[in-house]
């Protein structure tokens, strides 16, 4: 284990802005975000997940937030694991009839002043899961959505990118 | 509930051509034959199953029939039994044969087909709140019903219960979890699933095949290459269409990079939930660098909508396979460091040994594919039997252990990324040229397909029936996860608590997959 962490000291950080030129725009992002966080929440937003009924492709774009290479800490930005906690409300997935209850539950268990942010195709309007008879459709069937971020599912980068311009 | 009937002893047990020889054959079934039995065949057949000669692959309701998907180990022999029903009602498989009851539950919830003799009447999917009844088979409307679920009964001093769910603390899937625990020990753990039940199936029903393979590919976002390629296998089969040899390996592939992601990501979470960050960072690093390499060369981190019937979408072009194999080198290198390092550490071996043991008597019952089968002695493969183009060509092992606990099904992920490294080099080095995907003839004629894959969770079985003008009229997907939930409420008894996180990581069953 010592090798390891010995290694991991002195090798670069893969923490993006570092990488590739391409991805620079994490770097650029990283600026932004913390500033914009500083200024409005006093460097803390804490997030809640819950997905609503998704395919669980988005939660893995969403875990991957929390990756070396995105590192959504450094920006005040930080998962909870109760609504109690929460200023944001970040679900996914077409909401489902069977998962309604418990999305408005949530939302209604956090404090005020609280956000909702809706992402992937599905929390749109159901994306191709609309129509079902199992549906009730996207977020907003639910509770009040202030963005909506595309993609199925996003990438890390646009669902951080979405979150910056929230915020700021 | 009531107790579930001991099988009779079936004295000089059918093989599986037995049984399929006793009904009647239907032709336009690929590849495997399918049989229409009556009544006294299907209940042998569900005897058999209990007995263990043959395993269960999949118990689905269609329009005015019930199908049974059978394997017979170790030769990978398949076949499908249909009964035919006059009324609603049909011998349960699951009052002799255990694993199929929460499939006749979904039967009964679905079609409204009711298995008489289920132990467990009690309803799977359907939670009240539809505001209809039996969406796939003459739906009627009914007012949203819902009552409280009544959890299995739990006798004892001292005991208490701990719900969770279906909203978990961490970015999870939504499922109930009903724990009743006599201090910090668990004496029995319910899950509850249907939370993200999505009317799937019912979508499918009058689609085209390019919306299937597009809802296929969101049946469970960590599968979206194994259950596209089920479908369109599948869909391959019942229209004897024949993709070109370079798109069946670029769809291994794919397949073999979906694998790698989940497994790194998986072994990393597992350890996670033991408290050690520093292996889920590093193992984190490994799985964004194969999903970046995805999205490089074939334009989708997850690899979504790619594998379509008749081929692949897209192809890969050389700097895109330059990517993936430097991706793969790179892995190659750092890996085995991480495996030293889980190896080595006394204080997370402490917790995944020995924690979470699932019996391979009770993994064989269950037909438990991928690790969770393999970690308790159930060698399946789907790639290897019945098999599947390319792996043939391929050189690869398939890992068992015996052990059946938390540290097993590590070791079985760990073993299973060596050999996925080794089967993505060998697919870059030897990729055949030429085309990429045979269009679908627009005057197919009706026909039933089915496939067996190997999900990086374990074997995906896909059953479609394609009817006039190339639109689906049934189609089932079944997920490993069907018979890999019963075992981890089997797998967590007697352990404490706090370790039931380590055990669900380390089965990481699809609630998606499994609620369709």
């Amino acid at each position: 284990m010592r090798k390891l962490l010995f290694e991991t000291l002195i090798r670069p950080p893969l923490t993006e802005g570092l990488a590739a030129a391409d991805e620079s725009a994490v770097a650029e992002l990283a600026g932004r975000l913390d500033r914009a966080a500083r200024e409005r929440l006093g460097r803390s937003l804490a997030i809640r997940q819950v997905d609503a009924g998704s395919c669980n492709g988005c939660e893995l774009e969403i875990h991957a937030l929390n990756n070396a290479f995105y590192d959504l800490e450094r920006f005040g930005l930080r998962f909870v694991a109760s609504p109690r906690h929460a200023d944001l409300l970040l679900v996914t997935g077409p909401v489902t009839h069977n998962m309604r209850e418990a999305l408005e539950r949530t939302y209604a268990a956090m404090p005020a002043p609280k956000w909702v942010v809706a992402v992937g195709g599905c929390a749109k309007d159901g994306g191709c899961f609309a129509g079902s008879y199992a549906i009730a459709g996207g977020v907003s069937s639910a509770v009040p959505v202030d963005l909506h971020i595309p993609g199925c599912p996003p990438r890390p980068i646009e669902i951080l990118r979405a979150l910056l311009a929230f915020i700021a | 509930m009531s107790a579930p009937r001991t099988p009779t002893p079936v004295i000089d047990a059918p093989s599986l051509g037995e049984l399929l020889a006793a009904g009647r054959h239907v032709p336009g079934h690929r590849p495997w034959p399918r049989s229409v039995v009556d009544a006294d065949a299907w209940t042998l057949a569900a005897e058999c199953l209990a007995q263990g000669g043959i395993t269960l692959l999949g118990l689905w309701g269609d329009a005015g029939a019930v199908h049974l998907a059978l394997l017979e180990e170790p030769a990978g022999a398949i076949g499908v039994l249909s009964l035919h029903l006059a009324g609603r009602e049909f011998p349960s498989v699951g009052e002799l044969h255990a694993p199929a009851i929460r499939l006749e539950r979904a039967i009964g919830d679905l079609y409204g087909l009711e298995a008489v003799g289920l132990p467990d009447a009690r309803s799977w999917l359907d939670h009240g709140r539809w505001g209809l009844r039996h969406p796939l088979r003459d739906a009627y409307r009914a007012a949203a019903a819902v009552t409280p679920y009544s959890f299995l009964p739990v006798e004892g001093e001292h005991l208490h219960r701990i719900p969770v769910g279906p909203v978990h603390a961490g970015i999870i899937e939504p499922g109930h979890f009903r724990f009743t625990a006599c201090g910090e020990t668990i004496v029995r753990l319910e899950a509850r699933l249907g939370y993200a039940h999505k009317g799937t199936e019912g979508l499918m029903a009058g689609a085209d095949l390019a919306r299937g393979a597009l809802l296929a590919g969101r049946v469970s976002g960590d599968s979206a290459v194994a259950h596209a390629l089920a479908f369109a296998r599948a869909a391959e089969s019942a229209l004897e269409l024949e993709p070109p040899r370079r798109a069946h390996w670029l769809r291994a592939l794919m397949a073999e990079l979906e694998r790698l992601a989940n497994h790194f990501g998986d072994i990393g979470a597992i350890c996670n939930d033991a408290a050690f960050a520093l292996l889920h960072a590093h193992c984190g690093v490994l799985r964004e660098q194969v999903l970046r390499a995805a999205d490089r060369g074939f334009g989708h981190r997850l690899m979504r909508d790619l594998v379509v019937p008749g081929g692949v979408a897209r192809d890969l072009d050389r700097g895109g396979a330059a990517l993936i194999a430097d991706v793969v080198a790179a892995a190659r290198r750092r890996f085995p460091q991480l495996v030293e390092l889980y190896d080595n550490t006394a204080s997370l071996q402490d917790r995944t040994v020995g924690t979470g043991i699932l019996k391979p008597a009770l993994a064989r019952r269950f037909g438990a594919g991928g690790f969770v089968g393999r970690a308790s002695g159930r060698a399946f493969d789907a790639r290897r039997q019945p098999g599947y183009a390319p792996y043939g060509e391929l050189d690869f092992d398939v890992p068992v252990l015996d052990a059946g606990d938390v540290n097993a099904r590590v070791w079985i992920r760990i073993r299973e990324v060596e050999q996925s490294l080794s089967l993505v080099g060998q697919i870059l080095a030897r990729l055949p040229s030429g085309p990429v995907h045979e269009a679908v003839p627009r005057a197919a004629a009706p026909g039933e397909g089915a496939a067996l894959v190997e999900g990086f969770r374990g074997d995906i079985l896909g059953w479609l029936r394609i009817g006039a003008g190339a639109r689906i009229e049934r189609c089932h997907l079944r997920d490993p996860s069907w018979f890999q939930w019963p075992l981890l409420e089997a797998a967590v008894e007697g352990n404490i608590v706090a370790d039931f996180p380590l055990c669900n990581k380390s089965f990481n069953c699809s609630y998606s997959g499994h609620d369709l």
